[in-house]
Order: structure tokens, then C-alpha cells, then sequence
């Protein structure tokens, strides 16, 4: 039991015995409990996940859990025993129903009650629903979870033709590993072109050619207008232009919404995901919320955004442990993300916003190649396709502060490392 | 069934049994061997890995690939040139049945 750690009942942020409850055991909420017991949090701590396993990585999930060979276990995000050994007490399958902000209280699906001095949400996100007509027939999946995943994994070892709905992150690393189960696959990207908001045009033809090039039938400004099926079964779809696509498998992967029903229901401002400030905080001191259900203003970005990426849940995490524990700073940490397609490695460091300048390094012939995104004389995005050195270098350039366009970008002897080098010598 | 030993500083040590296939990462984090993250999940994108490996076992190592090269570079702690590794590449089992790595001070 978790008796109130001070007198008056309600421990104030920087306490290090506040009660914390922390709502999703996703990355952004196992790396809550884990960083506050880091910098010497001694309190009650208490994750509350709906899922019924022990908390485990995502990416994965759409990469090699996919693969044909047997038996992939999920890669946990921390031992079981750790929660016990660090007395974080992890509750899996359990459900938070309701906040009470006047008692400082949440509610459990399970019927009990947990008191809080600080609450984090991190909820996540859910998958997008496509409302089309038989879009509930059998064989129409999506794929969020390790549930999900097990289940998408056992009917690719049976499936024929795989049509995925929708050319983002998810849709492309699942069409890649779909191939390796010699299925057929087609990709339907209503946009006129992958991954229309998260990269360049120029990586993104790239993308688009690669996968083409392996195989993959890519369908760019089309979109599903039904499903049809026999018994209850999908067989195949009718796109917006007309066309029939076959197929007895059916990722949807059109993107997803921020989990906020808590957040809505017990009055907190929600916009796509929980606004929070530059601390991670709601309107209500007590309560925070970080990672895919969070919108924040973004330092790097110069604008409010909700990501959805491993880095952005950890360094979440790990910022609004040291609020909790009294730190005033804002999160400034500099987004990055990778995505694994097959053979393609993407990685991205900072954000690119439409109407951003490209100039791209190297040559994408070679299947190597960054692409820098300018925004007003200044360097603020690099996407790097198979090419880690200059993705870390320019990690280091844009975490250490604004960043001048280089002069010569297109001189072949020129080199991000290098310029990162120049600019921010190693320590 | 492979085993992998994991020293920390102040002379103390993890050891840790992994099936075949797994790797030095996954060995860790299952275990919950402190000062290994593993953020990326194994992709070689984080350099969160990273590990020495002791010399006696070298030898007996995969060859380190173009991905894994240019992010060792990358590592929180410095580099080894000789025993630096991303223990996400070290895959266990046949060739590697056991391995002793010494976990370096920061990962992050
Ligand atoms: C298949 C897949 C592949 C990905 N690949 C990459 C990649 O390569 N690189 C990358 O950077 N990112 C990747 N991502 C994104 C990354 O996994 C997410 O950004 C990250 O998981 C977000 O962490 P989170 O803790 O905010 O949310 P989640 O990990 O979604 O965790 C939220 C948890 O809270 C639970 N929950 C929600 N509401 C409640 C409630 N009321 N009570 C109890 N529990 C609740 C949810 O069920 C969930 O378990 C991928 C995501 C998916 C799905
Ligand atoms: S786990 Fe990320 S590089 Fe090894």
C-alpha cells in the first residue's frame, strides 16, 4: 500500500516520495518508472497497461517478427524482474477507466482505485480505421500490437496475395516483409506518393522505386472504395480508380490516432493528442503526458507536433521523470527515427516540414545517399538512406543548436561528417 | 546453451544463458543486465548496444558490417578499435557458443 507521503496529502512535484501512476506500459511509460527510480525517485510508482503481457518494443513488430523462420520471441523492454527489483509495481492487463483530478485519483478497470501526486499519461495511439464498405470482412488486419503481430505472421505463412493499404512507415516495412514469405504484394497509396508527409520527395521516389524494384506492385493516387470477400472472407478489393486488386491478406496501415478518451473525458485540452507545454505538462500541474498520445511544442520544429517515434516516447520518458523530480528545463531533445524496409535502412534526424528545400548527398543510384532538408538558410533535417555515418553526424549537428546551410553541398569531396566536425568538434 | 558474461565496472559480473540464434543485446535486455538499452530493438540504429568484448574471444566473432562500422563510431562511451561491438550483431549459437564482454559506462 502507498501511504500519502507528506502531511498535507499531496506531495508537490520535485518530492522525491511523490505518488506517481503512470497511465500505458508502452516505451514512453516503462521508461517513466525506470528513469525516475534512475535519478532517485523513492515513492509509490505505479504502471498501469492494458495489455496482458509483460511490456515489450514495438518496432520489431512490422520487421523481423515477420519472418518466416520460427519461433521470434518479442524482445521485452525490460526483464520482468526489474519492475520488482527496482518496486515498480506493473500492472498488465489492466485498464485505467477514469482520472479524478479533484481526489487525485485513477480508476481501474479491475475495480480499484490508485492515488497520485504526478500522473503521466502515456497512452499511445490506435490504429486509424478504414470505414469502407467489408471493411470488417476476415483477413483485414492491422498491426499495432504484438497480438497483431502473431496473428499477421501466422496468416502470411498461408497467404497468396497480401494487399496493404497505405504506403506509410508501417504499410512499406510490412510489404518488405511480407515478400520474404513469397507472397505476392501490392501497395495502395492514395497520396501521389509514399510517405507524402514524413519524407522528401527524393527519398521518397527512392522508397517508391526500391520497393518496385523488389517486387512490390506500388499503386500511388489510389485508394480502396470496398472490399468484397466470399463467407465472410476478403478475396479482394475495388479501388477508387476502378481497378480490382486480389488478395487473402489485408493490412490497413492509414496512419493512427492519438489515444486522449481519459484526457477528453476529465477535461484536458486535446488536439490531436493531449496538449501538453514545454514540460510535458497539461493544464493540470499534477498531470502530464508524453510519446505518440502527447502534443507539444517542439523546439527543433518551431511549431507543435505529436511524433510518433522510439525517441521521441524515451526522451519523453526520461524529461518528464527529471519534471517530476523538480528540473524546470524544456524538452529540447532532437527528434530522430530510423525505419527498416528489406535491404533500405532509413534514418532521420530533426524535422522536415513541407515547402522544406532538399540537396542531396551523394548519388541514389548507388543505393546510399542523405538527403538535407533547408528551411531559411538553416539546416534542419537529414534523411539518410544506408548511410549511418552521416545520419549520427548530423545528430550531433542539429542536437548542438542552429544549424547554417552548408556552401557546398553539392561538391562531391563534401562530407557531413566533416562539417559536423568543423561545427561541433568532438568532445 | 550459449552463454554470455557480463562485467561491470567495480569487478562484478552478469552471467546469462541465451538460445541459439539470439544475440548479446537481446541476452542482455531479457535479462535485464544493467547498462545495456538496446533502444532501436536490434537494428543497428542506436548504438545503445554497445559493448567490449574481452580478447580471449576476438577471434571468434562475425566481421563487423559496413552499418555496424559506422555506428560504432557513434557510442556514448569511446570507442575500442580492437573490442568495441554492437551487441545487437553478435549473434549467439554455432561459432559464438559463449562470449565475456565488459559493459561500458554510458550508453545514452
Ligand atoms: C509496428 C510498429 C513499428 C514501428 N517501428 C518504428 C521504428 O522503426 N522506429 C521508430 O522510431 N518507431 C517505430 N514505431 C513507433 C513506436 O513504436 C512508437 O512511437 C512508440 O511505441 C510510442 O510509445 P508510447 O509509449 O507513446 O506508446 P505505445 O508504445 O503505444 O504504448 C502505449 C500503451 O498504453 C496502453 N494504454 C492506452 N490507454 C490505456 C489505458 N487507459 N489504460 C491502460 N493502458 C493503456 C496501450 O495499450 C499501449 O500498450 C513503430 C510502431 C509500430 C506499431
Ligand atoms: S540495439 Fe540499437 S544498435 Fe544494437
Amino acid at each position: 500500500m502507498c501511504p500519502a507521503p507528506s502531511s498535507d496529502g499531496h506531495a508537490r512535484a520535485g518530492h522525491i516520495g511523490a505518488r506517481v501512476v503512470v497511465v500505458g506500459a508502452g516505451h514512453a511509460g516503462v521508461q517513466v518508472a525506470d528513469a525516475l527510480r534512475t535519478h532517485g525517485h523513492r515513492g509509490c510508482l505505479t504502471i498501469v497497461g492494458d495489455e496482458p503481457v509483460l511490456p515489450y518494443q514495438r518496432p520489431p513488430l512490422s520487421k523481423e517478427h515477420l519472418a518466416p523462420a520460427e519461433g521470434v520471441a518479442a524482445l521485452p523492454l525490460r526483464a520482468e524482474r526489474h519492475f520488482a527489483e527496482h518496486r515498480i509495481t506493473l500492472l498488465t492487463g489492466v485498464t485505467v477507466t477514469a482520472l479524478d483530478r479533484r481526489a487525485r485519483t485513477v480508476a481501474l478497470s479491475d475495480g480499484g482505485d490508485v492515488p497520485y501526486d504526478a500522473l503521466v499519461l502515456a497512452t499511445g495511439a490506435v490504429n486509424r480505421a478504414l470505414t469502407v464498405p467489408g471493411a470488417d470482412l476476415t483477413g483485414i488486419h492491422a498491426l499495432r500490437t504484438l497480438s497483431d503481430a502473431d496473428t499477421l505472421r501466422t496468416a502470411l505463412l498461408e497467404a497468396g496475395s497480401v494487399l496493404v493499404v497505405g504506403a506509410g512507415f508501417i504499410g512499406l516495412e510490412f510489404a518488405a516483409a511480407a515478400r520474404r514469405h513469397a507472397a505476392r504484394v501490392t501497395v495502395l497509396e492514395a497520396a501521389e506518393r509514399p510517405l507524402a508527409r514524413a519524407v522528401s520527395a527524393e527519398t521518397a521516389s527512392y522508397l517508391a522505386d526500391a520497393h518496385r524494384d523488389a517486387g512490390t506492385d506500388l499503386r500511388c493516387g489510389e485508394a480502396v472504395a470496398r472490399f468484397v470477400g466470399d463467407n465472410g472472407r476478403v478475396r479482394g478489393a475495388i479501388g477508387t480508380t476502378g481497378a480490382e486488386y486480389e488478395a487473402d491478406l489485408v493490412l490497413v496501415g492509414i496512419g493512427v490516432e492519438p489515444r486522449v478518451e481519459l484526457a477528453l473525458r476529465a477535461g484536458l485540452d486535446v488536439a490531436d493528442g493531449i496538449v501538453v507545454d514545454e514540460h510535458l505538462r497539461t493544464a493540470d500541474p499534477a498531470i502530464y503526458a508524453v510519446g505518440d498520445c502527447a502534443n507539444h511544442p517542439n523546439s527543433h520544429a518551431g511549431a507543435r507536433l505529436r511524433l510518433e517515434s522510439v525517441q521521441n516516447a524515451s526522451g519523453q520518458a526520461r524529461h518528464v521523470a527529471s519534471v517530476i523530480l523538480g528540473a524546470r528545463r524544456e524538452y529540447a531533445e532532437l527528434p530522430w527515427f530510423w525505419s527498416h524496409q528489406g535491404e533500405l535502412r532509413l534514418q532521420i534526424a530533426g524535422v522536415r516540414l513541407p515547402g522544406d528545400d532538399s540537396v542531396v548527398l551523394g548519388d541514389p543510384a548507388t543505393g546510399r545517399f542523405s538527403v538535407c532538408c533547408l528551411r531559411g538558410g538553416r539546416l534542419v533535417a537529414v534523411e539518410s538512406v544506408n548511410r549511418p555515418a552521416d545520419h549520427m553526424a548530423a545528430r550531433r549537428l542539429l542536437a548542438a543548436g542552429p544549424v547554417p546551410a552548408p556552401e557546398n553541398p553539392h561538391d562531391p569531396a563534401f562530407s557531413l561528417k566533416r562539417f559536423a566536425q568543423e561545427l561541433v568538434p568532438a568532445p | 546453451m550459449p552463454k554470455v558474461v557480463f562485467h561491470h565496472h567495480g569487478d562484478t559480473s552478469t552471467v546469462v544463458e541465451a538460445d541459439a540464434g539470439s544475440n548479446v543485446m537481446r541476452a542482455a535486455v531479457q535479462n535485464g543486465v544493467a547498462g545495456i538499452v538496446g533502444e532501436c530493438g536490434g537494428q543497428a540504429m542506436c548504438a545503445t548496444c554497445h559493448v567490449y568484448v574481452r580478447e580471449s574471444h576476438l577471434g571468434a566473432l562475425p566481421p563487423i558490417s559496413e552499418d555496424e562500422e559506422e555506428m560504432l563510431d557513434c557510442t556514448a562511451a569511446p570507442r575500442d578499435d580492437r573490442r568495441s561491438r554492437l551487441g545487437c550483431q553478435l549473434t549467439l549459437g554455432e561459432g559464438l557458443e559463449e562470449v565475456e564482454v565488459d559493459v561500458p559506462g554510458a550508453q545514452l
